[in-house]
């Protein structure tokens, strides 16, 4: 079973948020949406989950009861107890007593959460209310898993573990989705939907993009043109479109630099267009 | 300090509600306080009744304040019980039985200012007419007013409440997830304004309560029927809300529109001010309120005992305004939030 986008095209007045943008998820992966801000990656999980209407193109996704969805928000209600917010969620899908007990035991104890389910959602640290979110969505065994920056503003350690809750879920069957600005992430991924002003610049596993990166990027101390430049740490990085020179060392690009790289050459691009 | 006044203005500009708010807001309650701001009744609908009805309208008992009595009845056959249950069932707020020597003036002391007018101009007639005020003999202010005030604060707060309801779920970033959820939007909605609705629901029972107890203010109606009309008029003021709460973006816009509703009601429901002598220029936004419903039942049936037959257009009007807001509400969640909901199967589903 497939769910994605197809040709999918969103507008916003007169913005265009996405243009014609597809997106095939794999059943059993994790596909992990990369791109700047305001480049549609909260649009594009939106339109999956049916809260934003395509202008043109299709969705396929699960029915409501199917389908688990993490907004970019904390995903869970403040005012309400961990239990609270359990037992609301689960209702709502038809998970009552021992039925959501089967189910949510586990995946509380496997979140860090058994032992607070009676504090307040507020009163839970920044990844434990992220961690909540994504138990919340898991709930219901959804075959489509929607993760608007699941793991955005959350320690190392609560970010390994919400992997390991995704990854789980992805391996006992469901297709899951997600976004993130943390490439590192992205690269642990089945594939990865690098998106820029609403255009997909590249889709693929990670070693796919990184193999795909056109030119070299090399370390350079000072870069020779500052536009294809990006600093890191104490030395640069910079992209040679047409192969580095030789007294420049070569890099094995990371997803970070594939990144980059795309969007300036998306930027070349255009200006090569328009001149 | 320049920048800052600037900043404010830039912001004000784009605040459309806010400057309405400021400029549009004024301008409205002057023409409403101006308007209905009068305590002067005009034209009081009169019953004249008995052998002598006709007479008795042509030049006789009436002509004493011929512009201010407006007969709208003339019954030959009726008595002074007919008049009596005229004036409970609003038909009329001066009833006049020529059945006893001298005739009798009922009048209606749930309607106070006119009830005013009617025994000031009535008395000038001395021991050729005898009046009887009923319902509120002493012409008691408080009993008039707090029936319908109860429903006035129990609007303002659940009004208030309810439009915040939604507009907190979308600044905690949990609307998406209820428009995802398998829940319809009417389940969502309803789900919303049942906690308030109950809640309301004992609010104004104790309310109710506490004033007979406070004021000495009768109850003569029925229980049934008052809490039927309560209920009703709940449900349209928690519905106003939640249609509120829908089209606004945050706390602050949805208080803003919430005042908008809420503020002329005060002058233009009947409660304070009778409707019979506000200008129709303005009258007929009285129409608009659910207010303006409500204090006709309130008082019909606390201090009249008026029956549903002579209710029901209150009644009606009420129970179609309370599925006009909630149809809109839920329309227009399902629009703003839940653009595939209705096109989505259950199972899988592809939307063009």
């Amino acid at each position: 079973m497939t769910f994605g986008t197809d040709d999918v095209t969103v507008s916003f007045g007169e913005v265009t948020a996405l243009e014609a943008i597809t997106v095939e998820l794999s059943a059993g992966e994790i596909t992990a949406v990369v791109g700047a801000d305001g480049a549609g990656k909260t649009t594009l999980m939106q339109v999956l989950a049916g809260l934003v209407d395509p202008e043109s193109g299709s969705v396929s996704a699960p029915g409501a009861d199917r389908l688990g969805y993490l907004p970019s928000g904390a995903g869970s209600w403040k005012n309400l107890t961990v239990a609270q917010n359990v037992a609301f969620v689960g209702a709502a899908y038809g998970l009552t007593g021992a039925d959501l007990a089967i189910r949510a035991d586990p995946i509380l104890e496997r979140a860090g959460l058994a032992h607070v389910t009676d504090r307040l959602a507020e009163q839970l640290s920044g990844g434990m209310r992220k961690k909540l979110g994504v138990v919340l969505a898991l709930l219901h065994s959804p075959d489509l898993l929607i993760l608007d920056e699941p793991t955005t503003g959350v320690d190392p350690v609560s970010r390994v573990e919400l992997w390991r809750m995704i990854s789980e879920a992805v391996v006992n069957g469901a297709t899951a989705i997600m976004t993130t600005t943390y490439t590192d992430e992205a690269e642990r991924a089945g594939s990865v939907v690098l998106l820029s002003e609403g255009h997909v610049l590249l889709s693929g596993t990670a070693d796919d993009l990184i193999a795909a990166v056109p030119g070299n990027v090399g370390i350079v101390d000072s870069p020779t043109d500052r536009s294809m430049a990006w600093r890191v740490g104490p030395v640069f990085h910079e992209w040679f479109p047409d192969g580095s020179p030789d007294d420049v060392v070569p890099l094995e690009s990371d997803l970070e630099d594939v990144c980059i790289v795309a969007d300036l050459a998306s930027q070349v691009a255009i200006e090569g267009g328009g001149q | 300090m320049l920048a800052m006044i600037q900043k404010e203005f830039r912001e004000l500009r784009r605040d459309r509600r806010t400057m309405a708010m400021i400029i549009v807001f004024p301008l409205i309650m002057l023409l409403i306080f101006g308007y209905a701001a009068t305590f002067n009744v005009d034209s009081i609908p009169t019953a004249v009744l008995g052998p002598n009805a006709q007479q008795a309208a042509d030049q006789g008992l009436t002509a004493q304040g011929a512009d201010l009595f407006d007969i709208v009845i003339v019954d030959p056959s009726g008595t002074s019980s007919t008049a009596q249950d005229l004036l409970r069932d609003r038909k009329a707020q001066v009833a006049i039985a020529t059945d006893s020597q001298p005739p009798t003036a009922y009048i209606d002391g749930s309607s106070i200012f006119a009830a005013q007018a009617a025994t000031a101009a009535l008395g000038q007639l001395g021991d050729q007419v005898t009046v009887e005020i009923l319902y509120n003999p002493d012409l008691t202010t408080s009993w008039v007013l707090i029936p319908p005030l109860i429903g006035y604060i129990l609007m303002f707060i659940g009004t208030v409440v309810a439009s915040i309801g939604l507009v907190k779920e979308r600044e905690n970033g949990t609307l998406e997830q209820l428009a995802v959820m398998p829940l319809s939007p009417g389940s969502v909605i309803f789900g919303k304004v049942a906690p308030y609705f109950i809640i309301g629901a004992i609010d104004l029972a104790v309310l109710t309560i506490l004033s007979m107890i406070l004021f000495d203010i009768p109850f003569v109606g029925s229980a049934f029927l008052f809490a039927a009309g309560a209920g009703l008029f709940l449900l349209v003021v928690l519905g106003v809300g939640v249609l509120i709460s829908t089209v606004s973006q945050n706390t602050g816009q949805a208080i803003q529109l919430a005042i908008f509703f809420l503020v002329p009601q005060i002058l233009l429901s009947g409660m304070i001010f009778p409707l019979s002598a506000v200008s129709w220029a303005i009258r007929w936004l009285a129409y608009v309120f659910p207010l303006t419903y409500y204090t006709v039942i309130s008082q019909g049936i606390v201090l009249r005992g008026a029956g549903f037959d002579s209710l029901w257009p209150q009644f009606l009007v009420l129970a179609v305004m309370a599925i006009v807001v909630f149809t809109a509400a839920v329309v227009r969640f399902r629009s703003d939030l839940t653009p595939h909901r209705s096109e989505r199967a259950d199972t899988d589903g592809v939307t063009e």
